[in-house]
């Protein structure tokens, strides 16, 4: 989220699209209610189903799985038809006024640059032009016409309201109600906030997804102000914890990134990252990723990390492929490549896509350790449960360890919401069993480990018998000890860049925040933008001081919330280019002719002055990109492409199959329906509902028996079409599994008309398995396809193509 | 946001909820309360559920009951109806507004209303199976309950139970022992959005007015509070965003009342006792005056139920 949870009682107006909070965040649901029962918010849901957020909303479009991006361009669009643009934002704070290079194009679905065999961009031509003095060219005036914002007004000129009707099978008329309410907020005191899901991250085109919105927000000026923003809803209780601490193949703590084969060293590292600024005074805070690299390692390897040895950077493991995801990984397994997998807190026999594959790869490993509080259907992939997970054990030579864990409730820690904020907690009971903390385990193999390469030696053990491991208990580190690894600790006395008579931190004590960070390596830290969470002032995730001056919504002494404790990103864009907030009601941070103060911790120099100084400071440009140049697989702007199984051709770009850009293995293709594919005529997508968590809660009786067994849901029409009955046995199937089901037949899917054609919608919600206190039941993943985003590789769960036929019941 | 009550005290202090605040005893008497409680009420916001049934898991989990997993029959509602293991349910209804042509989905927490003029109560024959605090709360006592069943007829809103286990009868106590030491319902204090909200029946009036409000500025011209006055006005009350149809939230009574079985038996029974009215008011007041409000004879208790009627009727 760039805001918090509390900030959306501040919004006028709640779009959720692309996720279902109500339904998968109910507690945080409690700030849209806050808002429309006190300002008299209004809130829009736009979802193929009429979900329990679309119950509570003023207004409700559907729209057709896997065709957002139409909708959301046709909305700027329709932003700029109607001149319904903050245009004072949109000049001072997005590169509207850049000008893009000659030989950048778009053209049938098709950006310049593609190589079809490699299904791959030269994305060379998707850059500014670059003056003389090193800057990037800017036309203030608009006028130029390969300034971003003509090429954008030319790119969304397609997605007319009959366009977005005729690929989202949203009725005109709806989408129309939808535009005017949007586009309101374009005014300075009025605000919009996104709320969104996995309805938007789980499509080949997830990440342009979630780009068209933070466009239209930026049109909008809604970004950086109080009640707006772009807020993911993040799943697990840390999901967000998860992404910043790097737990991504390609990624290490605080989105630095991991180094390639191309990079042997330090230097080499460093050249491509170091993020100059592109326009005259701009802050480009990437300029100090050294100074979070270097702390990182000083983390890590402590006194082995030196100047003379690169700070150890040849410990780090070089990537030789863009990026080991979840996908990645179980075609390695399958071909017979990847043999051993350690599978912590994650349930992939049922999370991943086309669970038959999964499995086959599963059963190719030598060993499989499952660290889980729970029994995993993954950690028994290879017991035989019937219908529901129908192998032969005896073909199955995988070693499978299972070591239980403890869950959140049975042990310290912190977890990072959705808003940023770091909340510690405590224990609130002793483990089950054998159960033992994932850290108690980690370190036990780690001392084993250690041991082992101490003893024996190896190609290089350097980086496992030289790791730093400063712990009072070094078999069991404590979560506080964690924590203020994290936040960093200065290992010389620190002082400040401009006054060396001014000590930030004495050599041993805690960091107070990453501002003092050094890239000489005086000092460590674990992730940089968790820095200040532990430091000499205690530990501030454990605050819960519900202070909240003006009723503003900050609640800034509550927990902390990195970056610096700071509650709304891009604040500095809250006010106008004077410095004094857009909307006097809504202020953030104000400028006061020498600082920049306020209800938040400015995201910008305190100093900085407010007509020089852009306020998105981590881009080197200092504004926000409604053009991203080279910085994603699948194009600088977000464009229409239908889902990899889809119930139609593409409209707008008829030759293009899916994501252009996303990686499909061999074999993959092969196992996709083909567009408006007979055999597989409707478009299904798969969805969580609020009884349950993921595969956890079936687990658990009470929300067994709230919803007890698995079932589709389809419209009314379809089922008397097919003759389906309410409550009755289905089997749905795709090109790749066969599941059987009972039927949820309801008013709340109606079929769309998309392209001329009635396009029936099959719901499948995921909570059930052959494990837990619910009834056995299958999932989704038995359908869905091995497909990702063009950019993270998120899998396609959200939409694909089935069959559907009345059936007896499962034979167990 | 309401207003939420505070944590409990660790503290122990005595039970707010005794049998001196009884103001009905079934099938028996009781004496005049010397101080009322303030009336209490929950308040059900069907505009702000979003029927996530927070509020039945916590009600299993207060009460400790253990309903079994079930099976899917094609809707929502799970349990598929209220059992002596579930004392509160999700309902969900579909339906198309043929004003606006627009899909509603209404979701209605289904469970006990807190009648001040409670039909259960009154259809019981075994004594002291079923009361009425002056707070308003409406309870069952398990071991004086025989499990014969009258409640559910007496029930305008079909709403008890009876136990295959221990053969008694099963409602929602409005967490008569949370409230007793100064907390909210259970289902209260999970529900994520505020949609039940407890507090002093005024207090709820209120607030339903604002929310009423809030609803009328978004088109619901005919939302309004549901207090239904043919029971003499609930202690569970709900916003409903077509307060004229409350029917459309699954089979809400528009006029609930007292079943005319229970009424006509009531009313034989009353023509009957007028006759030995005068001399069972002489008797009871000498009992009174004598024993003390307990204990009357299995002849007098139908009289004697009477007087009481007659009691509370005149002090209202």
């Amino acid at each position: 989220m760039t805001n918090s949870w509390t900030d959306i009682r501040n919004t006028d107006l709640v779009v959720i699209m692309g996720g279902n909070a109500a339904e998968a965040h109910p507690c945080g649901f409690k700030w849209v209610t806050e808002a429309k029962a006190n300002r008299g918010a209004k809130l829009i849901v736009i979802d193929p189903r009429f979900t329990r957020s679309a119950s509570v909303s003023d207004l409700y479009a559907p729209i057709r799985q896997g065709t957002d991006i139409a909708f959301l361009l046709g909305l700027i669009n329709y932003c700029i038809q109607h001149d319904k643009v903050q245009w004072d934002y949109v000049k001072a704070f997005t590169n509207a006024t850049y000008v893009v290079k000659e030989g950048f194009t778009y053209q049938d679905g098709l950006f310049s640059g593609y190589n079809e065999a490699k299904r791959d961009y030269d994305k060379s031509s998707w850059d500014y032009d670059i003056g003389p003095d090193g800057f990037a060219v800017v036309d203030e005036t608009l006028q130029n016409p390969r300034c971003v914002w003509n090429l954008l007004k030319n790119h969304v000129s397609v997605y007319a309201p009959e366009m977005v009707e005729r690929i989202c099978g949203t009725p005109t008329d709806k989408f129309l109600k939808v535009a005017a309410m949007v586009a309101e907020t374009s005014s300075p005191t009025k605000a919009m906030t996104s709320m969104y899901a996995l309805g938007w991250t789980q499509h080949s085109k997830g990440s342009q997804n979630i780009r068209a919105m933070a466009m239209l927000q930026l049109v909008l000026g809604n970004i950086g102000i109080r009640g707006g923003g772009m807020n993911a809803l993040r799943g697990h209780s840390n999901i967000q914890g998860l992404t910043d601490l790097g737990l991504m193949s390609n990624l290490l703590p605080g989105y630095l990134t991991l180094p390639t084969q191309k990079e042997p060293d330090l230097a080499a590292y460093m050249s491509t990252r170091g993020f100059k600024p592109l326009r005259p005074n701009q802050m480009s805070y990437w300029q100090n990723y050294r100074k979070f690299f270097v702390s990182f390692q000083k983390s890590m390897w402590g006194d082995a990390a030196t100047p003379e040895n690169d700070f150890a950077y040849d410990y780090l493991p070089k990537l030789d492929l863009p990026g080991y995801d979840l996908l990645r990984a179980f075609e390695l397994m399958h071909q017979g490549k990847m043999n051993g997998y350690f599978c912590q807190g994650f349930n992939p026999l049922q999370a991943a896509p086309n669970k038959k594959k999964v499995t086959e790869s599963l059963s190719k490993l030598k060993f499989l350790v499952i660290m889980d509080p729970l029994d995993t259907e993954t950690g028994r992939f290879w017991e035989n449960h019937g219908p529901y997970n129908d192998v032969d054990p005896s073909q199955i030579q995988t070693e499978v360890y299972q070591l239980p864990s403890t869950c959140f409730a049975e042990d310290d820690g912190s977890l990072v919401n959705s808003g940023r904020w770091l909340q510690w907690h405590w224990a609130g009971g002793t483990p089950p069993g054998e159960a033992k903390r994932d850290t108690w385990i980690m370190a036990q193999l780690h001392l084993r480990l250690k041991e082992l390469y101490t003893k024996e030696g190896g190609a290089f053990p350097d980086p496992i018998v030289k790791l730093n491991w400063p712990y009072a208990d070094p078999g069991d580190p404590k979560a506080e000890e964690l924590a203020q690894e994290i936040n960093g600790r200065a290992l010389a006395r620190v002082t400040d860049t401009t006054d060396p008579t001014k000590v930030l931190a004495e050599a041993g004590k805690l960091l107070p925040a990453f501002a003092a960070l050094r890239d000489d390596g005086s000092t460590a830290c674990g992730c940089w933008i968790y820095s200040g969470c532990f430091n000499e002032n205690g530990n501030n995730m454990a605050r819960r001081d519900t202070s909240d001056p003006d009723d503003a919504g900050f609640y800034s002494k509550w927990a902390f919330s990195w970056p610096a404790n700071r509650r709304i990103l891009y604040n500095r864009a809250s006010a106008d280019l004077t410095g004094k907030p857009w909307d006097p009601s809504r202020k953030v941070i104000a400028w006061d002719g020498q600082k920049w103060s306020g209800y938040d911790v400015p995201d910008i120099a305190p100093t900085a002055k407010p007509d020089q100084v852009g306020p998105f400071i981590m881009n080197p440009e200092g504004v926000s990109r409604l053009f991203t140049r080279g910085m994603m697989r699948d194009g600088p702007f977000p464009a229409h492409y239908e889902p990899f199984e889809s119930p139609i051709v593409n409209p707008v770009a008829p030759k293009v199959r899916g994501n252009p850009a996303a990686r499909v293995f061999e074999g993959d293709m092969a196992q996709f329906a083909e567009a408006a594919s007979k055999e597989f005529p409707y478009a299904a997508t798969s969805y969580r509902l609020t009884e349950h968590f993921h595969f956890w809660t079936k687990h658990v009786i009470v929300n067994a028996v709230m919803q007890p067994e698995f079932f589709v849901e389809i419209s009314e029409q379809l089922a008397a079409e097919k003759g389906i009955t309410k409550g009755g046995w289905v089997r749905v199937w795709s090109k790749r599994g066969s599941v059987v089901a009972k039927a949820m037949v309801t008013k709340r899917i109606k079929p769309l008309t998309c392209d001329g054609k009635i396009v029936h919608i099959v719901g499948i919600p995921l909570h059930w398995g052959f494990t837990g206190a619910a009834k056995k039941g299958f999932g989704p993943n038995m359908l869905t396809p091995f497909v990702g985003d063009a950019n993270i590789e998120t899998p396609e769960y959200k939409a694909f193509l089935v069959n559907i036929e009345p059936a007896p019941g499962p034979v167990a | 946001m309401f207003p939420p009550l505070p944590n409990p005290s660790t503290t122990d202090t005595a039970p707010r909820l005794s049998e001196k605040d009884l103001i009905r005893r079934s099938a028996s008497t009781v004496p005049a309360p010397k101080q009322r409680l303030t009336e209490v009420a929950k308040l059900i916001d069907v505009s702000k559920c979003i029927g996530c049934k927070a509020c039945q898991t916590a009600c299993i989990e207060w009460n400790d009951t253990h309903p079994p997993v079930g099976v899917f029959d094609g809707a929502f509602e799970n349990p598929p109806d209220l059992t002596p293991d579930m004392f509160t349910l999700m309902r969900y209804s579909e339906w198309d507004n043929p004003e606006t042509n627009e899909l509603e989905w209404l979701i209605r927490k289904d469970g006990c209303m807190h009648c001040a003029d409670p039909g259960c109560l009154k259809a019981c024959p075994a004594p002291g199976a079923i009361v009425q605090y002056s707070n308003g709360i409406v309870d069952f006592v398990h071991e004086n309950c025989i499990g014969c069943g009258y409640c559910i007829k007496g029930c305008p809103f079909n709403i008890p139970r009876i136990s295959k286990v221990d053969h008694t009868a099963y409602k929602c106590t409005l967490c008569s022992d949370r409230v007793a030491v100064g907390q909210g319902p259970a289902c209260a204090k999970a529900c994520p959005t505020q949609a039940i909200v407890f507090g002093t029946k005024d207090e709820m009036k209120g607030w339903a007015a604002k929310r009423v409000e809030d609803l009328k500025s978004r088109g619901f011209a005919n939302a309004g509070l549901y207090d239904p006055p043919g029971v003499g006005g609930t202690h569970v009350m709900y916003v409903l965003h077509h307060a004229d149809q409350p029917e459309l939230y699954s089979g809400l009574p528009k006029e609930p009342r007292i079943s005319p079985l229970v009424e006509a038996w009531k009313g034989v029974t009353k023509y009957a006792g007028l006759t030995v009215l005068g001399v069972a008011a002489g008797v009871g007041l000498l009992h009174h005056l004598i024993m003390g409000p307990n204990r009357v004879s299995e002849a007098d208790e139908e009289h004697a139920e009477e007087l009481t009627e007659g009691d509370s009727h005149g002090r209202r």
